[in-house]
């Protein structure tokens, strides 16, 4: 792996701890790198595109006056204020990623954590794709696909594309070699 | 308009670049391909344009509009054909091919020619008359997510599979041999050595009785349901069942009680003959001539009455083996053993390499692939249970949905009671004792998860992962641990607080999870088997 990569595992502490930093600090000991700081924010313009629609419908039905005035607007806000205002900044907390000579190890999940080790000896082929929001803060998924049935394909969003870039060569490099 | 202009200039960029070197610059698939994408999408057109026309009382009137949704959808789909042809480039590199794509999102493949088994080229009705193929790289990670390019011109798919095949000079031969290929085995050596395993006609005969099936019976029950309407009667009308055996049938209930015993024994024992005659009538049509040889191929395996199949599973693609046995055939003594192998229809094909054998029959089979298997239960193995906590709590979750139920059931019938209070004794009396279902069925679970416990086991050798789970079925799943693709740990809500986890390990061609692992142990093994899986990369593998 190129240097530049080992200097920023080392300091993984110079992140800035900010906004809802309640969440697994366990994990950060445990070696694991947080990903970029934007993702959070990529996250959370996903879930306000879910949460528009069932706020518009929340409107249509408070207009309609069929109740007591927001008995229904109230709660569809406070329910749809934290999963755009608290839930993005717990899943990016909860997400991490740890990367050697041999492998890339993802942490991720809320509720159902899940800690996966991908070896570089089994991956097929590498994808490096950007969806528009991801593009806009120069953002990066990295997907190593592997034969498995299980894990047949392991995504690490938010990575700055050009770290994403340098992963999937160093990664490259690592196919096809013999380490015994 | 520029758009034509536009076109036109990378045309001849194209040709200019058409000869597939070694080249790090992007190129492009063959320009004529946005055309196909147009046409396409016009015939997807056609059923509305159809549509279009007879639903108009004007037939002008209709054609035109149907004309005009047919222009319309030609020019959208060649428009956005051509962007996502402007912006799809691909590059032959010293080591992989990469496709970059995507018209507002952006997707980057890299395949690196290590991993590339097999390129096939395809042609439709249209893009062969235009002269193009479509190339698809055929990798380990299955048909699912692999590479293709959407069209080149004939001569530069064919050129470019050459490049691949001689850039992929590390010997790939063997892996482009199908696993379930038919034919392969009749050019397998004639001169033929003792069978690995074969079935004889007594042995058949008995794996057939074990084989009991019910299937008849619910395939007649679920026609009846189909077709009741067929009968004269209603089939499902009690009370008409009630009135016909008042009749004609009124002689079987003047019998009295020791004649309907009898009438029911008879029933069970027609039902039985049915269901081993089933069995036996199936099981000698798949399995006949059963017969495993040991080739230099590979496995080959020849069974089957009517339709004879013949099947080449070459060695070094099975990644694991299963043994397998039944509830009764296990007290006889009688397991089956099966192989999970890389193959590209692994849904489909069985790898059935010995369905009902004796143990000490498996073990050649087994060896033969490279696996071996503990020869008795407290062997040199070290076998350790699932967490205590994860059985109780999985105890727990499943009497509490039952007892959920037994409340439920108890608060419909208490309300149902109140509406005809003169009869709600009767009512209650009539039906209590169903409460006592779900109670019974809950201690039945956690019983069974007592038992569960007791005897779902793993293990891990220098070389091997064992996994043995179900109580009254078990079932043994034998892992070579350096042909794991990735290993995961997962843990939800529960399993985190009570300390446990679930242990995926990719396996190509099938699962391998160990379940309420304590999570300890999960991360002691994963440990190992990543060590192990470092040891030997795919492509080694592959080589068998």
């Amino acid at each position: 792996m190129s240097t530049d990569h080992v200097e920023e595992a080392e300091s993984p502490a110079a992140k800035p701890v900010g906004i809802g930093e309640t969440t697994a600090p366990v994990e950060r000991k445990d070696g694991l790198r947080p990903l970029h700081p934007d993702y959070a924010k990529v996250l959370r313009i996903w879930t306000l595109v879910i949460a528009l629609p069932v706020l518009i419908a929340a409107l249509i039905v408070e207009s309609a006056q069929a109740i007591y005035p927001g008995v229904v607007l109230l709660p569809v806000l406070i329910l749809l204020g934290l999963f755009v205002l608290r839930l993005p900044m717990r899943r990016y907390h909860a997400r991490g990623y740890a990367v050697n000579d041999e492998r890339l190890r993802v942490v991720r999940g809320l509720l159902f954590r899940s800690d996966t080790v991908v070896p570089f000896g089994r991956v097929q082929h590498i994808d490096v794709n950007r969806d528009l929001v991801e593009r806009y803060y120069g953002l990066s998924t990295l997907t190593v696909h592997t034969a498995g049935s299980h894990n047949a394909s392991v995504r690490l969003p938010g990575l700055l594309d050009e770290e994403a870039r340098a992963m999937r060569e160093a990664i490259r490099a690592q196919i096809g070699r013999e380490t015994l | 308009m520029s758009l034509h202009d536009d076109s036109g200039t990378r045309l001849t960029d194209a040709a200019e670049r058409a000869v597939p070197g070694g080249t790090a610059e992007g190129r492009r698939t063959h320009p004529l391909g946005f055309i196909v994408g147009g046409i396409e999408g016009v015939r997807n057109a056609v059923l509305p344009m159809a549509a279009l026309v007879f639903a108009n009382d004007d037939l002008r009137l209709g054609l035109a509009a149907a004309l005009g949704l047919g222009v319309v959808v030609a020019i959208l789909s060649a428009g956005i054909g051509y962007l996502a042809w402007r912006r799809l480039t691909y590059r032959i590199g010293m080591d992989d091919i990469r496709v970059e794509s995507g018209i507002l999102s952006r997707a980057a493949r890299s395949v690196p020619f290590e991993r590339i088994q097999d390129v096939s080229l395809e042609q439709g009705l249209i893009p062969r008359l235009l002269g193009l193929v479509e190339v698809r790289f055929e990798t380990g990670a299955g048909g699912k997510d692999e590479l293709k390019l959407a069209y080149l011109s004939q001569a530069e798919g064919e050129a470019l599979r050459e490049t691949v095949r001689i850039r992929n000079s590390a010997p790939s031969g063997p892996v482009a041999d199908d696993a379930g290929d038919e034919t392969a085995g009749l050019r397998a050596a004639q001169t033929e050595a003792a069978p690995l395993f074969a079935m004889d006609g007594k042995r058949l005969l008995t794996f057939g009785l074990f084989e009991f099936s019910l299937a008849v019976v619910a395939v007649l029950a679920g026609a009846a349901q189909q077709f009741d309407f067929l009968l004269p009667f209603d089939l499902w009308d009690f009370d008409g069942w009630q009135q016909r055996l008042a009749g004609p049938g009124a002689w079987l209930q003047g019998l009295g009680f020791a004649a309907q015993v009898a009438g029911a024994l008879i029933a069970a024992a027609i039902l039985a003959v049915i269901g081993m005659a089933t069995g036996l009538i199936r099981t000698v049509m798949r399995d006949w001539g059963f017969r495993l040889d040991r080739t230099d191929r590979g496995f080959r395996r020849r069974r089957g009455l009517f339709t004879r199949t013949d099947v080449v599973m070459p060695i070094h693609r099975v990644q694991a083996i299963e043994i397998t046995t039944g509830m009764i055939r296990r007290l006889f003594g009688w397991h089956g053993l099966k192989f999970v192998s890389l193959a590209r229809d692994s849904g489909s094909a069985s790898h059935v390499v010995a369905p009902f054998a004796r143990p000490a029959e498996l073990v050649p089979i087994a060896g033969a692939a490279g696996f071996s298997l503990p020869q008795t239960a407290d062997d040199a193995l070290d076998w350790r249970r699932t967490s205590a906590n994860y059985r109780i709590n999985r105890a727990l979750i499943e009497s509490g949905l039952l007892l959920a139920v037994t409340a439920v059931l108890a608060a419909i019938l208490l309300l149902n009671g109140e509406g005809v209070s003169q009869h709600w004794s009767q009512h209650w009396s009539q039906h209590w004792p169903l409460l006592f279902v779900a109670p019974a069925a809950a201690i039945t679970h956690a019983i069974r998860q007592m038992f569960l416990w007791r005897h779902e086991r793993h293990a891990l050798d220098a070389h091997q992962i064992y996994d043995r789970s179900g109580w009254l079925a078990p079932k043994l799943s034998v892992g070579s641990r350096v042909k794991l693709q990735s290993a995961e740990i997962v843990q939800g809500p529960l399993a985190r607080r009570r300390g446990y986890a679930t242990l995926h390990l990719g396996l190509a061609g099938g699962k391998f999870a160990l379940r309420g692992v304590e999570i300890a142990r999960a991360g002691e093994l994963r440990r190992a088997i990543l060590a192990s899986i470092h040891s030997r990369d795919f492509s080694a593998l592959m080589q068998g």
